[in-house]
């Protein structure tokens, strides 16, 4: 039988599609302004925070996974903040997973937007403004559409960096099903409980999925470029 | 600076290599331990060492995992492993050195949490309902997670806590769940937070052997160790008295 089909691996999937979904959305909300800012200051705060940002390409799951365990735990300040708003410890829920999932893959959310607004330069800004558009509007009709193909590129990255997400599930997540238990965890149980067969399945289906995003990506970036002048 | 420092290198490293040559043919062995196993396999080691001149070099991780690596041709030599059905297994595929199995410790399964008082000396606690999460391994993979669920089982209480239930990979990660507090109180291996006799900290409830099937860790060389004389060494050496008593302080039976 095809393993696909089972309950177990069906609400893995489903977590891991809402769980991609939710986080490429908080993600844009997110990345806009640090990025907008990223690319247009001149701070000497611009090296750090860029670094920060940039700081889940390079560290292991594992670091970022145990400091949100005893972040989010009851003696941590996350799950302190937590408890004091009424909602308990977020280890162990979605909301956990969201949280950890947005900080794994904020680099890159931010950093193609960040490009993006790099390469309009002042200009189409400063244009803008001696038709006495006000920044704020400015950015919205100017901006955004002009960096329109950085927040594609960063959605698409988001979204399959969170699908591919492992460690920092591991770490917080406590494998409940339908809760906390995605695809690449599910896998990794398949793995440890000898179960070849299913595990060979759904690390299939993860292969041809990666693969096909970012041939897409690719595609799409091509002609953009070939569309811009 | 440089210069002497290479220099120096190169008049030490044959007197390096010619002392360690000299402690009676020392070899190395590469040991796959179960997570569960780590503090008591560490002095172990350490004591292996300074006994017999062989050095112990060791990993941790899930049996599960282990399993598929030797498969996969990993260059482990012993398997220690959390259960005895992945030894048995091994052997029944020709991975391992056939009768080279033995049981090197059985475990005991705690309830433990890092809070004082919360755990009684009965477990009663577990009719309390007074704890959101309740850890336990994984019981498809953890051997100390399917005796959890055989213990909750017996109690009549599964029904009741599975919705609390978190699960960690392995027994390690069960443990840093309770350890942090992220689960107020979970099962583990009494190793782990048993040393020198005693509770390190926090309460627990010791389950009764009773409770659950005996979870008997065995050992078993891999084909890979077989001509190598530090990995007959140390499998004998984790039978010796001087060990096995070690390897109790732990809070194993044997």
């Amino acid at each position: 039988m095809n393993p696909l089909l089972d309950v177990d691996t069906r609400n893995a999937i489903t977590l891991t599609l809402q769980l991609a979904s939710l986080t490429t959305l908080l993600l844009l909300l997110v990345a806009t302004p640090i990025a907008w800012w990223l690319a247009r200051t001149t701070s000497w705060w611009r090296g750090p925070v860029g670094a920060i940002v940039a700081l889940p390409l390079v560290l292991p799951p594992t670091v970022l996974g145990f400091y949100l365990l005893v972040a989010l735990g009851p003696q941590g300040p996350l799950g302190q903040a937590t408890q004091a708003l009424g909602w308990g410890t977020l280890s162990f829920t979605f909301y956990g997973l969201l949280i950890g999932s947005v900080i794994y893959s904020l680099p890159f959310a931010v950093q193609p937007i960040q490009h993006a607004f790099e390469a309009i330069g002042e200009r189409p800004m400063e244009v803008a403004a001696t038709l006495r558009a006000t920044p704020l509007d400015a950015f919205f009709s100017v901006a955004l559409p002009l960096a329109r193909p950085g927040f594609i590129t960063a959605a698409i990255l988001s979204f399959a960096h969170t699908v591919g997400e492992f460690g920092v599930v591991l770490m917080i997540g406590g494998n409940i099903p339908g809760k906390t238990r995605v695809v690449s965890t599910q896998i990794y149980g398949h793995v440890e409980a000898m179960e070849y067969t299913q595990a060979h399945w759904l690390a299939g289906g993860m292969l041809v999925f990666s693969f096909v995003v970012l041939l897409g990506l690719s595609l799409l970036n091509r002609k953009t470029t070939r569309v811009m002048p | 600076m440089g210069h002497l420092l290479r220099s120096m290198a190169l008049v030490m490293a044959p007197v390096m290599g010619l002392a360690s040559g000299a402690a009676s043919f020392a070899a190395e062995v590469s040991v796959a331990v179960a997570a569960n196993f780590t503090a008591p396999m560490q002095k172990i080691a350490q004591a292996f060492e300074q006994d017999t001149g062989h050095k112990a070099i060791l990993a941790f991780g899930s049996t599960g995992n282990f399993y598929a690596q030797i498969r996969n041709g990993a260059p482990f030599q012993i398997l220690l492993a959390a259960d005895d059905e992945t030894p048995a297994r091994i052997d029944k595929e020709a991975l391992g050195v056939t009768g080279s199995r033995f049981t090197y410790a059985t475990g005991t399964l705690v309830l433990w949490s890092k809070r004082p008082a919360l755990v009684d000396d009965k477990g009663d606690v577990l009719r309390s309902g007074k704890f959101d999460r309740l850890a336990i391994a994984n019981p498809k993979l953890a051997p100390y997670g399917a005796a959890a669920l055989e213990t909750l089982t017996k109690l009549g209480l599964l029904q009741d806590l599975q919705p609390k239930f978190v699960q960690g990979e392995n027994i390690a990660q069960t443990y840093q769940f309770v350890a942090t507090e992220n689960a107020a109180l979970g099962f583990v291996a009494l190793s782990q937070v048993f040393a020198d006799g005693r509770l390190k900290e926090g309460s627990a409830w010791i389950v009764p052997a009773s409770m659950h099937r005996p979870i008997q860790q065995d050992a078993v060389l891999l084909h890979s160790g077989k001509n190598n004389p530090a990995a007959a060494a140390l499998l004998s050496y984790l039978r010796s008295e001087k060990i096995k008593t070690l390897i109790r302080s732990f809070g194993y039976a044997l």
